[in-house]
């Protein structure tokens, strides 16, 4: 195989570019979170200030809300990602393994659930948990996040159950195991990667999103991260260094669980693609 | 299975009806508690969201909660902020599912290509899709700020701008800051999805064509292209759904503004319930928007059909 000089060169120059505007805005975050704020506006538009300062992390982790949103948002997230999983593996295994009456109806009503605008629930959902007590509590946003999630987690699911030989749980039933012994002791180990993987996703779709937890959380107590960033927007618009270094610390388990599940990305997205 | 084997299984089932009745029921119960949490958190709000539309629901007016028949959609026929977030949402789907789509494909094409140190490269252009939308859309609105981010300033000195402005803030090009935005969060998702289907093409194939003598170009038109065509126009369909939902990095970077010049339908359904607590008109609005996206994926299925038939 003959190697050209140039287009390797014109190909490791666009492999940079794209590198660069990835990195660019989050590089920007994190340089205008460690810019002192006196030098905020002189220095504005240059690439590494001339100072920098840790002073905006310890001011946003002792002396604003962002610790509360931080926790909220952990437990809803973290809770979210627990239940969903539970259940969608229960329900991915049905899929994967049985043949019964109903299951293309139970797969169309999960089609289903993806293909309608979630903002068109807004409304009805905050009406039906006002009475409950649902609204403004952390309870009410995990049971929300869990049903948005099951649908998708099922699909995930069930690809990787698809992915398991049958033999293995028929051998163990002819040594007498219960099919629910064999999915609990032979099944689920094996997808434990799987597991991690909807976890991962789970999570990080449960910490993102927005307009629910607008619309259903008002006040900084049960309030997640998203609404408590953007209400410190809103209120202190210029405490620019402020609000980035929040914004660092809100990148962080993202990027982490990113890290965790980035081995599965094609198989999720694919399960993603068919769900919608 | 065939039938025959089946009629002998049952002749031959000797099973006590209990246990039969807890083997046949045994799927069902797996998948139970998804089920319920489906039907009961959006099956049941979505009947309910249907039935708002016919209704006068204003949150802040306890007088209201009657139903008033079609009167939200008389509103809304003559609702120019509405026709405007429709026109809207096609311009904020089309860019963005276009741009994310060639600049996906463009780095799908790099990445397929071994190099040293392709994983760590792999992990660091897909990592604006794991930064939760809220932030890329607060990080993208900081960077078109003047007095905080770069980008106002590098279009003064390229002479395109005639003083370092705020885009978001500029009627005519505020569009293009949530268009940009949500371009460098969905490059990935296109990238790796089409990546992954580079990777499933036979690299004897390309060895094949070589040696024939074709050129990069018609290597990538008679060989890639077909390949991942299918995969293109399905990820290309959903995501257009998808974007022309996605809401999130609108309300937050603009909320609509500068005067309904970035509204898109579904921020405008948000911004009915959220600030206007008018849940009606917003359960309106919502029915509209189900019926035209209906109406889309009806078209893409006989489009399907039609070309499958044609194959």
């Amino acid at each position: 195989m003959k190697t050209s000089l140039l287009p390797t060169i014109a190909h490791r120059l666009a492999i940079l570019a794209y590198v660069i505007f990835a990195l660019f805005p989050l590089y920007w975050l994190f340089k205008v979170s460690l810019t002192p704020n006196d030098l905020l506006y002189s220095e504005g538009v240059r690439m590494w200030p001339s100072r920098t300062t840790w002073e905006h992390y310890s001011f946003v982790l002792q002396h604003s809300a962002f610790p509360t949103f931080f926790k909220n948002s952990l437990i809803v997230s973290g809770s979210t990602a627990i239940i969903v999983t539970i259940c969608a593996s229960l329900s991915g295994y049905a899929l994967s393994r049985f043949s019964f009456r109903f299951k293309y109806w139970i797969v169309g009503l999960m089609l289903l659930t993806q293909m309608f605008p979630l903002v068109m629930l807004v409304a009805p959902i905050f009406k039906i948990l006002t009475p409950l007590g649902l609204t403004n509590s952390l309870t009410g946003l995990i049971v929300v996040y869990t049903a948005f999630n099951v649908p998708f987690a099922t699909f995930l699911m069930q690809s990787f159950f698809d992915g398991i030989p049958k033999d293995l749980e028929e051998a163990a039933m002819i040594d007498g195991a219960t099919k629910f012994t064999a999915f609990r002791e032979i099944i689920l180990p094996l997808t434990l990667p799987g597991i991690a993987a909807t976890l991962g996703f789970v999570f990080t779709a449960a910490w993102s999103e927005l307009l629910f937890a607008l619309m259903l959380i008002n006040g900084n107590n049960a309030a997640t991260f998203p609404v408590g960033l953007l209400t410190f927007v809103s209120k202190f618009s210029v405490d620019f260094g402020q609000m980035m270094a929040a914004g660092v610390l809100a990148l962080i388990p993202a990027a982490l669980f990113f890290l965790l599940i980035q081995r599965y990305l094609v198989q999720g997205l694919t399960a993603g693609a068919v769900k919608g | 299975m065939s039938m025959t084997a089946d009629v002998y299984d049952r002749r031959q089932d000797r099973r006590p009806w209990l246990k039969r009745l807890a083997d046949a029921s045994e799927p069902y119960l797996y998948s139970a508690p998804a089920l319920i949490l489906i039907i009961v958190v959006m099956l049941v709000p979505l009947v309910v969201g249907i039935s708002y539309a016919f209704r006068d629901i204003q949150l802040l007016n306890p007088f209201s909660g009657g139903f008033i028949g079609l009167e939200h959609f008389e509103t809304l026929s003559k609702d120019r902020a509405f026709y405007t977030a429709l026109k809207n949402t096609l311009w904020w789907t089309g860019a963005s599912v276009f741009l994310q789509f060639g600049f996906g494909l463009i780095l799908a094409l790099l990445l397929d290509k071994p190099f040293m140190g392709r994983g760590l490269v792999q992990a660091l252009v897909f990592l604006p899709w794991a930064v939760p939308s809220f932030l890329a859309g607060l990080n993208w609105s900081w960077l078109f700020n003047p007095v905080i981010g770069p980008i106002p300033h590098w279009l003064f000195d390229l002479g395109l701008m005639s003083q370092p402005g705020n885009i978001l803030s500029d009627p005519q090009y505020a569009m293009w800051g949530p268009i940009i935005a949500n371009v460098w969060w969905g490059i990935p998702f296109f990238a790796i999805t089409l990546l992954a289907a580079l990777q499933s093409i036979p690299r004897d194939l390309y060895e094949a064509a070589s040696i024939d003598g074709a050129s990069w170009f018609q290597r990538f038109w008679s060989i890639t292209l077909p390949f991942l065509a299918p995969t293109i126009a399905i990820t290309v369909l959903l995501r257009t759904v998808w974007i022309s939902n996605f809401a999130d990095l609108i309300v937050v970077m603009t909320g609509g503004g500068p005067a309904d010049r970035t509204q898109i339908v579904a921020s405008y359904i948000f911004t009915q319930a959220f600030k206007a607590l008018d849940f009606g008109y917003a359960s309106a609005i919502a029915l509209v928007l189900l019926v035209l996206l209906l109406a889309y994926s009806m078209l893409i299925i006989l489009l399907r059909q039609t070309l499958l038939n044609k194959g």
